[in-house]
């Protein structure tokens, strides 16, 4: 099935190895093109090249071995991030997997608190603490990248709960938030996604399962891996959430598709499935040499670059030019350059930070014994139980 | 010691040096040479040849009915791999990190070890469940469980932890030729130690420790990847006149209690080094047994170090500090024998 996409004019590339596959359903609905500016457009373009350029850093902080565990970098991506989050109000929050880079920085998370995290510096977002794949971003609604597959889709549902708890029951009002929750297409194997579907269907709630669908769970293609790979739509019909299908390669058509998507989501307080159409252009992390695809495979998604794409449609519409665009470029470069410094120069947490955030204050710091500090404060003896027991 | 426990204490020191992922990998398909019930599953495993290479080339060997990737879904195959291993096949099923195991904790908590005995010893579980353990490499809180702690306290299981490639090879071999479920805990920060492992097939029985090195002052009793920390404390505690004696358990469930009292009976102290939390962990039961058995004998309390009391953190200093470490180790081991 080819399609051609309103904003480029361009082929929309067949996804993951499509030759001898099933073609993929066309949006059921053809998405609605809201009236995009050149300085929202411009926004766009600048979050995607920060996310690019903060994902290459990466991987040489990684092989200087400023970064340790795992890293899993965005790079091919940048268009859904950047796009969901323009579809969604800051209110609304948002939860993901561990490759939460990208998600992290288009949600507004400064580059510098997100590298000093990778850093593992006490001025990353979690002091260090959580490192690559659990960035939490309480200012901005982002409820974490959480590192085991597929655990986020129930807390996503959690979410919109809260929200829904919080407008109608507290409040008294109308649900009035919508939350995001991102997986890829490996999580829809787990458990934890089919009871989350199927409690936000139940309790109408008003979150939206973005599976990130680049084709592969590690080394897995998603025909190896997931029955129905090639309609992942048909998961969300078994639980009657309606469902949706995006070019994800495309920042337009994410942002379109989402925004309507979006907004039925906030108007009827339902959850929706979206099938997220994408590629991601490195490996799974920096340690996969990913044999398990042809470098042609790569090829012809690397030609459908999201940053490529969007970059064209601005220079086409006159609202970017070759000096407009290396400005961006040096922008970014400076910004990563400025937050790889800031990070290296961060110092490492103290070692009594080992014992903090165990518990709430005023429990911590915790040191593995039952008597808290703030009771030992008050002496060893406990009042009540002199009370209690004449 | 007779020859046969020698036999199972050290390899020939001649014999070949290979990483302890190859150790693994020669157990496994040396069993799935010698029957044809053992099959291999987990995510990963086959076309990836494993997510740390443990089961490289194994599929080329033995084809996809046999060395089988799986989907994400580790509660799912965990508790399809029960159900087969129920009709009589033996299946060995490796979650790619134990943390992830969490998923399935379900059946292999609730269904595998319970089994037999609910009914009434009519089915057996014959199935091996392993892969990496522990924390190390900065992997953070999600990534960085040490399951003995949480899974030891289930009746029924098996848990065995090697320290060395030998270990890794012999214990597998008995773990995978074993009738009840076993728990095989591996540690990724050992895949590529190498150690030496004889061609000739060997199998380590569980239940038996074993005396890594000989001392009058302190018995430090381990398991898996700590034990060489603790050889490593002994030579510093060496150098100050505290003659360390370190026991190897190799399986916690058995737990060989005897070779740990015989050895306090000698040092009159001891020191339990566990890499799982302290609270009701299999260092807080060794420990328990050891006072119970060891009462008259003892100088000092048991003194205990485990991994610090709270999640892993990523930081890199911070994860050092919360493992247990040569330094803690050396700590403790003065304050036990009264030199600190
Ligand atoms: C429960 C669990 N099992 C296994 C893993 C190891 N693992 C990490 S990422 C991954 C692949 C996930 O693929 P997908 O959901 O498609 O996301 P993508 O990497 O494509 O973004 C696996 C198997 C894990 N983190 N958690």
């Amino acid at each position: 099935m080819t399609r051609v996409s309103p904003s480029t004019g361009q082929r929309v590339f067949d996804v993951h190895g499509a030759t001898e596959r099933p073609a993929i359903a066309p949006p059921r609905h053809a998405p609605v093109q809201p009236a995009v500016d050149d300085a929202t457009l411009t926004r766009w373009l600048r979050d995607m090249l920060l996310i690019r350029e903060f994902e290459v850093r990466c991987m040489q902080a990684y092989q200087d071995k400023k970064i340790g565990g795992f890293c899993h970098v965005y790079i091919g991506q940048e268009a859904v991030a950047v796009g969901c989050t323009a579809a969604i109000e800051a209110k609304d929050p948002m939860v993901t997997a561990y490759r939460d880079h990208g998600h992290a920085l288009a949600r507004g998370m400064s580059a510098r608190a997100c590298m000093a995290e990778m850093f593992g510096r006490i001025g990353g977002c979690a002091k260090g603490k959580g490192g690559s794949m659990h960035m939490f971003d309480r200012a901005n609604n982002l409820f974490g990248g959480h590192g085991i597959v597929g655990a986020q889709t129930p807390l996503g549902a959690g979410l919109a709960f809260a929200t829904k708890y919080e407008d109608e029951v507290i409040n008294g009002g109308r649900s009035n938030r919508v939350t995001l929750c991102f997986l890829g297409d490996g999580a829809l194997n787990q458990g934890a996604f089919h009871e989350a579907m199927n409690l936000a269907g139940l309790f109408n709630l008003p979150v939206i399962f973005i599976v990130e669908n680049n084709g592969y769970s590690m080394g897995t293609s998603i025909h190896r891996g997931t029955t129905m790979g090639h309609d992942l739509s048909s998961k969300a019909l078994g639980y009657g959430i309606d469902a949706e299908v995006i070019d994800g390669m495309d920042v337009l058509e994410v942002h379109a598709g989402m925004s309507k998507v979006v907004a039925d989501a906030r108007r009827r307080s339902r959850p929706w499935f979206v099938d997220m159409r994408c590629y991601r252009f490195k490996g799974h992390s920096m340690s996969d040499p990913r044999k398990y695809r042809t470098r042609e495979e790569e090829e012809v998604f690397e030609a459908g670059d999201p940053i490529g794409r969007l970059e064209r449609v601005m220079r086409d519409r006159g609202a970017l030019d070759d000096l407009r665009f290396k400005e961006m470029q040096k922008a970014v470069r400076e910004e990563v350059r400025d937050a790889v410094k800031w990070a290296d120069e961060s110092p490492a947490p103290s070692v009594g930070e080992l014992h903090h955030d165990v518990f709430v204050e005023p429990w911590g710091p915790y040191t593995g014994t039952s008597f808290p500090p703030f009771l030992r404060e008050q002496g060893l003896k406990a009042p009540w139980r002199e009370e209690e027991c004449p | 010691m007779s020859s046969a426990e020698a036999a199972v204490g050290e390899p020939d020191p001649g014999s070949r040096q290979i990483e302890f992922r190859d150790a693994l990998r020669e157990a496994m398909s040396e069993e799935m040479r010698r029957d044809v019930r053992v099959f291999l599953l987990g995510e990963e495993v086959a076309q990836y040849h494993g997510a740390y290479k443990v089961s490289r080339g194994m599929v080329d060997e033995f084809g996809e009915r046999r060395i089988i990737d799986t989907p994400i879904s580790e509660s799912g195959f965990a508790g399809m791999a029960i159900g087969a291993a129920m009709l009589g096949l033996r299946p060995i099923v490796e979650f790619m990190s134990w943390s992830f195991s969490l998923v399935a904790a379900d059946p292999i908590l609730n269904n595998a070890p319970k089994m037999l005995y609910m009914s009434g010893g009519q089915f057996g579980c014959p199935i091996v469940f392993r892969g990496n353990d522990g924390a190390g490499g900065q992997l953070g809180s999600t990534h960085s469980w040490c399951v003995e702690g949480l899974y030891s306290n289930v009746p029924g299981v098996k848990i065995a932890i090697p320290s060395c490639p030998y270990d890794a090879k012999g214990l597998l071999k008995t773990a995978i030729r074993d009738d009840d479920p076993v728990f095989f805990l591996e540690s990724e920060r050992m895949l590529s130690v190498k150690g030496a492992v004889p061609e000739e097939e060997y199998l380590i029985p569980f239940g038996r420790g074993i005396v890594r090195r000989r001392g009058a002052d302190c018995t430090l009793a381990s398991w898996g990847r700590p034990v060489n920390f603790c050889l490593e404390a002994a030579e510093e505690l060496a150098k100050e006149g505290i003659d360390c004696e370190v026991i190897d358990l190799r399986t916690i469930r058995p737990l060989d209690l005897e070779t740990v009292v015989r050895s306090v009976q000698r040092t009159n102290c001891c020191v339990v080094v566990d890499q799982s939390w302290s609270f009701g962990s299999p260092g807080s039961e060794l420990a328990a047994q050891v006072h119970a058995a060891c009462f008259d004998d003892l100088d000092n309390f048991v003194h205990r170090v485990h991994s610090a009391d709270v999640p892993t953190p990523y930081a890199s200093n911070l994860e050092q500090e919360y493992l247990p470490n040569v330094r803690r180790i050396c700590e403790a081991v003065r304050h036990a024998t009264y030199r600190a």
